[in-house]
């Protein structure tokens, strides 16, 4: 299906559960504080079609730790704005060097498109509402920090799941490794069609069922613009859907919060959830070094 | 297949099995061509006197010459696309002798003054073109053309394809005068206030692609629309352009109960596909209507055998390669169709779902001539016109995108093994198209 180069990582959707749980038994032996020069001499390409602070930014000290050089492209200040397309772009940064891209994009699907007419590998941040494979990986890192497997865990995804590529890719995740994953959210963001996602994958609508018993908890950042244009007020959502200490409450005792940013505070979660000690928010941003250490020394084919 | 010049006066097809459901006959008959017209059709052997040219049809079926009621020529405006001598001489290796083309070109065509243009000799037409005029000027969709003028210019219908009639009463209106010159309204039926920046249809692949999905009820709701208002002039007739829908179906099945004159048309790419075969962002899978749900595909194969719907038409849409190939949101609606058209409707209607070849042939001839009021065409009655297009059923063949005869090659079904292959097509007696 796919004629992408060995390394790319564009989709959870796709890989095998060996594969990922490949790059999270290397994303263990990565040490951001002890760098090692596994990439020196590598160029690694950060193209950003879209803001971002953490993913970017994560990226850029995964590759450098590693010792490659790093050149960041944002679309705005670029050919991009003067209509160049999606692969001249791609062709133009392979011309000047590039051993890896890592590609953010508005458009789902942009990376494939890429990674099919392109040589070097190809990593996904994120591409529009469809998958964003290295979030869902360090959340798996950070999940298996607490708990022993994932097997058998249960999972609650409580938000807008529909414009998340998070979610998406969350789900196959999880699904791939038998945890037993309930959405939760009103129909505006949650459709009924997003239980064939996955197998096994149940739908909630209301928060107290479906983190009731929870070992994981995520929690999405909700767009109030989105939320303009359906028939659910931002006060209706609050106090359908927002995580409390309350709601946190029916979770099991060791429960985890998680968040992959940016939080809300006031809006999908109490400011007291987000800082509380079950909250893993910070800790899936620190974890998202060493992962993409992985995913990069992977790409370049440097993975021991 | 023997001899016989390119350009002759006279033509003799012997040896063939001729279906033309609009004469009812089905059996081996031999059909003489005379000064564009059916001279003469009779049981093998007993046409008595010559003919400048002769084709040996032994073993083939011999029909009227297919029409098809939606194709995009691309021509004023979009030659880079295609042009009216390369989508004809598609259309002509598909087995068409007719085709309709539709106005979304460049200029829209809302004045008579195009329509006469499209038709003139210099375009280089290798089958009949017949052109569907702009309902409203500039496909707006708020101020009606001329459609007296359209029609006297040659115009067989109007439309704003791809650019739906939305407001009530600009379609209300556009039905009314159309109904006093018995002219046909076509509407892409699509409530483009509910499919704003959607890719495909709304399902589980748009869902697991992360792309915004177009309900089905977005196509259903103009289709039931315009058939109450249909049914209120005398004479209106509505024809809904590539129905792809079960909901839409209900609508035309309630519309041709009643009163009203609607007919349909369904696409071969959608009652082959489905929304699944997007697979990954395939943009030769990317056309509006979208590739439907399996239910919706089962619907439109049981009208297909029923007779709801009145014909097969392509919606052939050709684009460039940099129009394709790119992000799936992006990328241009539309995917080419004439030469794929006969090869699914025989693999998939007759050979899988069991549609009698009779059926089928009338889906290509009876009932688009039906539906457009061509007189003269889509049967080989004598005094017809011309028009020919000789196929082989049980032909396995695999069509190549890349030797098609449209300047473009988005289709999904490259490398596509068909069975039924169109060996000639002869348009006023003259062949213009013969398989190697």
């Amino acid at each position: 299906m796919t004629k992408a180069a060995r390394g790319s990582l564009l989709g959870i959707e796709h890989m095998e559960a060996a594969e990922i749980l490949g790059l999270l038994k290397l994303a263990r032996h990565m040490n951001p504080l002890k760098p090692r020069p596994l990439l020196r001499g590598k160029r690694v390409l950060l193209l950003f079609y879209e803001p971002s602070t953490r993913t970017r930014s994560s990226f850029e000290i995964a590759a450098k730790s590693m010792g490659a050089m790093t050149t960041l492209v944002l679309s705005s200040g670029s050919s991009i704005e003067k209509g160049e397309s999606l692969l001249d772009t791609a062709y133009t940064l392979r011309a000047v060097g590039a051993d890896v891209i890592v590609i953010r994009h508005p458009h789902a699907g942009a990376p494939l498109l890429m990674a099919n007419n392109l040589d070097i590998p190809v990593v996904n941040a994120g591409d529009g509402m469809h998958e964003h494979p290295s979030q869902a990986l360090l959340d798996a890192y950070t999940i298996l920090r607490h708990k022993k497997t994932l097997k058998g865990l249960q999972v609650a995804i409580v938000g807008d799941i529909f414009h998340s590529r998070v979610a998406r890719s969350a789900v196959h995740l999880l699904s791939k490794f038998g945890a037993r994953v309930t959405l939760c959210g009103p129909s505006e963001f949650l459709p009924e069609m997003a239980t064939s996602l996955a197998p096994g994958l149940r739908i909630s609508r209301h928060t107290e069922e479906a983190v009731r018993g929870a070992d994981v908890i995520m929690v999405l950042r909700v767009q109030k613009e989105r939320l303009a244009g359906t028939k659910i007020s931002l006060q209706d959502y609050i106090s359908r859907y927002q995580m409390t200490m309350a709601r946190l409450k029916l979770a099991k005792r060791d429960a985890m919060v998680m968040h992959p940013g940016p939080i809300i505070r006031g809006l999908e979660l109490t400011w007291e959830v987000a800082d509380c000690p079950q909250s893993a928010i910070v800790e899936e941003v620190r974890n998202g070094v060493p992962v993409r250490m992985a995913i990069l020394a992977k790409a370049l084919g440097k993975a021991r | 297949m023997a001899h016989g010049k390119s350009k002759s006066d006279s033509l003799l097809i012997k040896g063939g099995h001729v279906i033309d459901p609009a004469a009812k006959i089905d059996a081996p008959m031999d059909v003489l061509l005379r000064e564009g017209r059916i001279a003469e059709i009779a049981p093998p052997n007993k046409i008595r006197g010559g003919a400048d040219g002769k084709l040996d049809a032994r073993g083939l079926i011999v029909a009227p010459g297919f029409i098809d009621l939606h194709v995009h020529l691309r021509e004023p405006g979009q030659s880079y696309k295609e042009t009216i001598a390369s989508g004809t001489a598609a259309a002509a290796a598909g087995g068409f002798t007719s085709v309709c083309c539709m106005p979304n070109t460049q200029p829209v065509l809302d004045s008579p003054e195009w329509v006469t243009w499209i038709q003139q000799p210099e375009r280089g037409a290798v089958v009949n073109v017949f052109p569907i005029a702009a309902a409203t000027h500039a496909s707006k969709g708020a101020v009606l053309t001329d459609f007296r003028g359209l029609q006297r210019a040659g115009a067989v219908a109007i439309t704003d394809d791809g650019r739906p009639i939305l407001n009530d009463a600009v379609m209300r209106e556009t039905l009314r005068v159309a109904s006093e010159i018995n002219l046909l309204v076509i509407q892409h039926a699509e409530d483009t206030r509910m499919t704003e920046n959607c890719s495909m249809n709304d399902g589980a692949t748009s869902f697991r692609l992360g792309l915004r999905g177009m309900k089905t009820a977005a196509e259903a709701s103009i289709v039931e629309r315009d058939v109450q208002l249909a049914q209120q002039f005398t004479g209106a007739r509505l024809h809904v352009a590539h129905l792809s829908t079960a909901d839409a179906l209900k609508a035309v099945r309630r519309g041709k109960r009643s009163r009203a004159r609607v007919t349909c048309e369904v696409t071969p790419h959608h009652f082959t596909l489905t929304d699944a075969d997007v697979g990954d962002y395939n943009t030769n899978c990317k056309m509006n209507p979208p590739l439907r749900s399996a239910s919706d595909r089962e619907a439109l194969l049981v009208a297909l055998a029923d007779g709801t719907v009145d014909a097969i038409a392509t919606d052939h849409a050709p684009h460039a390669i940099h129009e394709k190939v790119m992000e799936f949101e992006r990328a241009m609606f539309g995917v080419t169709g004439l030469e794929t058209a006969l090869g699914l409707a025989i693999t998939r209607l007759h050979r899988e779902q069991k549609v009698p070849l009779t059926r089928i042939v009338e889906l290509f001839t009876a009932g688009p001539a039906r539906v457009m009021t061509l007189r003269g065409r889509g049967t080989l009655a004598r005094g017809s016109y011309a028009d020919v297009t000789i196929f082989d059923p049980k032909k396995r063949w695999t069509f190549e995108a890349a030797k098609s005869r449209s300047k473009s090659h988005n289709t999904p079904f490259d490398g596509w093994q068909l069975t039924g292959k169109v060996v000639a097509t002869v348009v006023g007696a003259n062949i213009v198209y013969r398989a190697d």
